[in-house]
């Protein structure tokens, strides 16, 4: 009796020991990394990225926990920790809110949310809410993620760019949180963690200033010394390939090797799709009294210029100003134009100074001019609440609310002229290169398709860009991320898996706004 | 009545570990110990579940069967392209019987039986790589039927009876893959509902020609589970006119528990002997879509296609009288899964199942025993998706490979008078 039950409980025994307590995945991504992710070439123990907003995380026009997370060197990190990455350290802000003060007082403002008004239009508004990160309250220990939100190149370099002393140009109050101390630059910071890998995306500011402010800067080309550039100028080529070489000098020390990105194209970010030239709606009993009152510049003034060869015929056309039904391109003063101030006020016009200033540079926009996402709020205001002067229309638009193709070939000349640098250098020091032109080119034009959807240039929509229409989104950083890493393994044969784009952040939707 | 369709629609779409969609197959020791057949097996009270017409077959005046069983089961999923891997944590279920017949007379016989057929319970890790489709699924049923079984000669035997449903559930999803509040916590959505009820029946038949050899049929009918009265709870979304308030509301629901067919044979070979074979086909095809409808007209409803097929179960049992007072038991099935490609949703993570069983009975006396059983479940590993998600109106499909296992220890007494 006592050995039958023996032997049942030995059976029994043996039949619950051999049946695993735990389902087996096999390989298991859990357990098996070593044999699914290899890291090839590459060593990514310390992953520090260098760069700028886009490095940091910035979106919806300002730096927050949330977007932090959705930065693409952090979910890079987070890829490269299955092929033998380590920890990644984010200067994160001290909230969601965005806003960053200095010495107390508020000096940039918070994130974009896609709020709805009464009448069910979704606009980007300010979040509402007192921010708490101080930019005096230096953080301690190092940080892996070293994009400085609005650097340029050169700035990288520059000491004391950490000094709140510095505040507010020779320095950024970003920086001046976390750098090591009041005058490390970032790179030394960078290169002081002794890198076993790097990213580098810098450049974008060296153009971006310039054009999102309407080209009211000035292009240095040709002109290396930093020290006298504005903020919105566009970085000489010759100071950028100098600056970026000695980057990657710095980075490479250390490094097993790196991924390097280049510039995109500002025509193709939505902050200068959203808003096209022709804007103004009008009927035509208003076309017709707008005409009436130019009628005189377009025939008389333009025409008797041209006559007399002041202006060349072709321009004395360009200058025409020409209002009818529908929508129509707004009206603007082009530093390009010859100036008519002075003639104008001479015999035989007799045009009183003011009147002679407006039509001084006067013509009207055409399809390939740009305007700034930001003017869009000024187009269409009145001047002095005079329902007569009306920005854009009657009254033409300074040069910063209109890109114009001159300023567009100045910034074009710019980009390629980095980014040939870019690759260059890419390609001399054997790191992966990562073509953003040619990718967000491709979102503008066709969208590059994801699981779940596709990713377009279309503004809040389109899933790329935030809502600031300069910076992406997570998703669009999850598209420069997998970009990356598919760069990366090419080159350097690791195996990194990619992330799923559908499970990064897209446009946050709120009504809690600023008043 | 909605509520209950509710309740079934959760318990379907969590889909225990343990047999088709979230069929529990634990409904009585004896039969679980032989592989889960039963539908010709007289052996106890377990009848009132597995044949309700063999109750009048039963020796004795009284014949009372209860028992529990512990559910332990785990999935993984991962998806190698990503990286991403996640697992249910290993919840404790425990379905539960109690059967008891009365005999009046040779021909008829009176029986209660309570059960729990249906109930899941599947908690991923929160906000995991599918939390869009669920977090955490819990589903409870409790079958209550009184029973007549009447011997309408010596070789033939019927019964039946209504069955009264009562269910609870609760199911937690987020709201979207990447959709947050200010401060990134996931917008999710909890459903809950208890005390759904409604009505069904099953009747069945048992055919003993001779001595050794029994047939039988049972027939469960389907019963609509549909909730009316629940609350929808939504979480952590932003205050905008393009999300859901952060409320409760109302919503509504249905949830199929699909008819079960059973046939069956068993045969004794002598004394000691008995081998029973029983097949299962269970009509999931009923279940095609859960939609949840939400009060509130400007929150859009949630559709959930479940395209499920009919699914059939093998089961295979033998028993064998060791002793007197001691009866062992072994079996084995195979079950079909009903889901099918395309429509693999993490809230019913099973594929086809291999269910290895055994068990004992130690007759402690006349009149009582005690019946262990125990079943290890092993899902064959599958590579899958869930295609019909939607999002922002493009089918966003959720792919990975799943594994799944579950180890049902369970125990009971039988008592006979």
């Amino acid at each position: 009796m006592k050995s039958i039950y023996l032997k049942i409980s030995l059976v029994l025994a043996a039949f619950i020991l051999t049946i695993s307590c735990e389902p087996e995945l096999d390989p298991s991504v859990e357990d098996d990394q070593d044999q699914l992710y290899q890291s090839g070439e590459a060593n990514f123990t310390n992953y520090v990225s260098v760069g700028n907003s886009l490095t940091a995380g910035y979106m919806d026009g300002a730096l927050y926990v949330d977007g932090q997370k959705s930065s693409f060197p952090n979910i890079m990190a987070g890829q490269f920790e299955f092929a033998g990455g380590g920890e990644f350290n984010q200067p994160l802000m001290d909230d969601n809110l965005g806003g960053l003060l200095i010495n107390g007082n508020q000096s940039l403002s918070n994130r974009l949310v896609l709020a709805v008004d009464e009448a069910g239009n979704p606009a980007p508004a300010e979040l509402a809410g007192t921010p708490t990160t101080e930019a005096t309250n230096t953080l301690s220990g190092t940080f892996n993620n070293m994009g400085v939100p609005g650097a340029r190149s050169f700035e990288l370099v520059a000491n004391g760019y950490g000094n709140a002393s510095n505040l507010p140009t020779a320095a950024n109050p970003y920086f001046v949180r976390f750098a090591s101390s009041p005058d490390a630059s970032v790179i030394e910071d960078a290169i002081a963690q002794d890198p076993s890998f790097f990213s580098l995306w810098i450049g974008n500011n060296d153009v971006l200033g310039y054009a999102t402010s309407g080209g009211t800067g000035t292009d240095q080309t040709g002109n290396p010394d930093a020290t006298t550039y504005g903020a919105n100028d566009i970085t000489d080529p010759q100071l950028f390939a100098q600056v970026y070489n000695n980057l990657v000098d710095g980075l490479n020390q250390s490094a097993s090797g790196g991924v390097v990105f280049n510039i995109p194209d500002v025509t193709s970010i939505p902050f200068f799709q959203v808003v096209p030239p022709n804007p103004i709606p009008l009927d035509a009993e208003t076309a017709a009294q707008l005409n009436a009152q130019f009628d005189l510049y377009n025939t008389q003034v333009l025409g008797g210029l041209a006559q007399i060869g002041f202006i060349s015929e072709e321009e004395a056309q360009s200058r025409q100003i020409n209002f009818s039904e529908g929508n129509n391109f707004v009206i603007l003063q082009d530093e390009n134009l010859t100036d008519l101030s002075a003639v104008l006020q001479g015999p035989p016009f007799n045009i009183d100074p003011q009147t002679a200033q407006t039509l001084s540079q006067l013509r009207q926009a055409t399809p390939s001019d740009l305007i700034p996402l930001t003017s869009s709020s000024f187009i269409g205001t009145t001047v002095n609440d005079n329902p007569s002067l009306i920005n854009g229309v009657s009254v033409p638009l300074s040069d910063q609310h209109v890109l114009t193709p001159e300023e567009q070939n100045a910034i074009q000349a710019a980009t390629n002229a980095y980014n040939e640098t870019i690759s260059g250098i890419a390609e001399q020091n054997n790191l992966a290169f990562v073509d953003v032109n040619s990718i967000l080119n491709q979102v503008n034009e066709s969208g590059i398709p994801f699981n779940g959807g596709v990713l377009t240039s279309e503004f809040v929509t389109g899933n790329s860009f935030s809502l600031d229409g300069v910076h992406l989104t997570g998703k669009g950083y999850a598209l420069i991320a997998n970009r990356a890493i598919k760069a990366i393994n090419e080159l350097y044969g690791s195996t990194v898996p990619m992330v799923n784009i559908g499970d990064f952040k897209g446009i946050t939707p709120s009504n809690n706004i600023a008043q | 009545m909605k509520k209950l369709l509710v309740v079934c629609l959760f318990m379907l779409s969590t889909a225990s570990i343990y047999a088709g969609g979230y069929r529990v197959a634990a409904q009585g020791q004896r039969a679980l110990a032989m592989g889960h057949t039963g539908v010709a097996v007289v052996n106890s009270a377990e009848l009132a579940f597995f044949n309700p017409a063999g109750l009048s077959h039963l020796e004795g005046q009284l014949n009372v069967s209860v028992g529990f069983t512990g559910v332990l089961s785990q999935t993984k999923w991962q998806n190698q392209n990503t990286g991403q891997f996640s697992e249910t944590d290993s919840g404790l279920g425990t379905p539960f019987n109690a059967y008891v017949s009365y005999k009046i007379n040779e021909t008829f016989t009176a029986g209660l039986a309570i059960y729990t057929p249906y109930g899941s319970s599947v908690e991923w890790e929160k906000d995991w790589a599918g939390s869009h489709l669920v977090n955490d699924i819990n589903l409870e049923s409790i079958y209550v039927q009184p029973l007549i079984s009447i011997r309408l000669s010596d070789e033939i035997s019927i019964g039946g009876g209504p069955i009264f449903v009562t269910g609870n559930v609760n199911f937690n999803r987020n709201a979207s893959r990447s959709l947050t509040d200010l401060e990134g916590d996931r917008s999710n959505v909890t459903i809950d509902d208890s005390g759904v009820t409604n009505w069904g029946w099953s009747a069945s038949m048992l055919i003993t020609p001779g001595e050794k050899f029994k047939a039988g049929i049972n027939y469960r009918s389907e019963i609509i589970l549909s909730s009316e009265d629940g609350k929808a709870t939504f979480r952590d979304f932003t205050n905008s006119p393009l999300t859901p308030p952060n409320t409760t509301m109302g919503f509504q629901a249905e949830l199929p528990l699909p008819a079960e067919l059973t046939i069956g044979a068993s045969y004794e070979f002598n004394d000691k002997w008995l081998l029973a074979f029983d097949y299962n086909r269970i009509f999931w095809n009923v279940y095609e879509s859960l939609d949840i409808q939400f009060e509130n007209p400007n929150v859009p409803n949630s559709i959930n296609p479940r395209n499920y097929k009919a699914a059939s179960t093998y089961r295979l049992g033998l028993q064998f009288k060791a002793l007197d007072n001691l009866t062992l038991r072994t079996g084995y099935y195979f079950d079909e899964s009903p889901v099918k490609p395309g429509f693999f949703a993490p809230e019913t993570p099973r594929n086809d199942a291999n269910g290895f069983t055994g068990g004992l009975s130690f007759q402690i006396n006349d009149q009582i025993a005690i019946d262990a059983s125990f079943l290890y479940v092993r899902f064959e590993e599958v590579k899958t998706s869930y295609d019909p998600y939607i999002e922002n109106g493009v089918e966003a499909p959720f792919e990975g490979t799943y594994n799944s296992n579950a180890f049902l220890p369970g125990i009971g007494l039988t008592y006979n008078l």
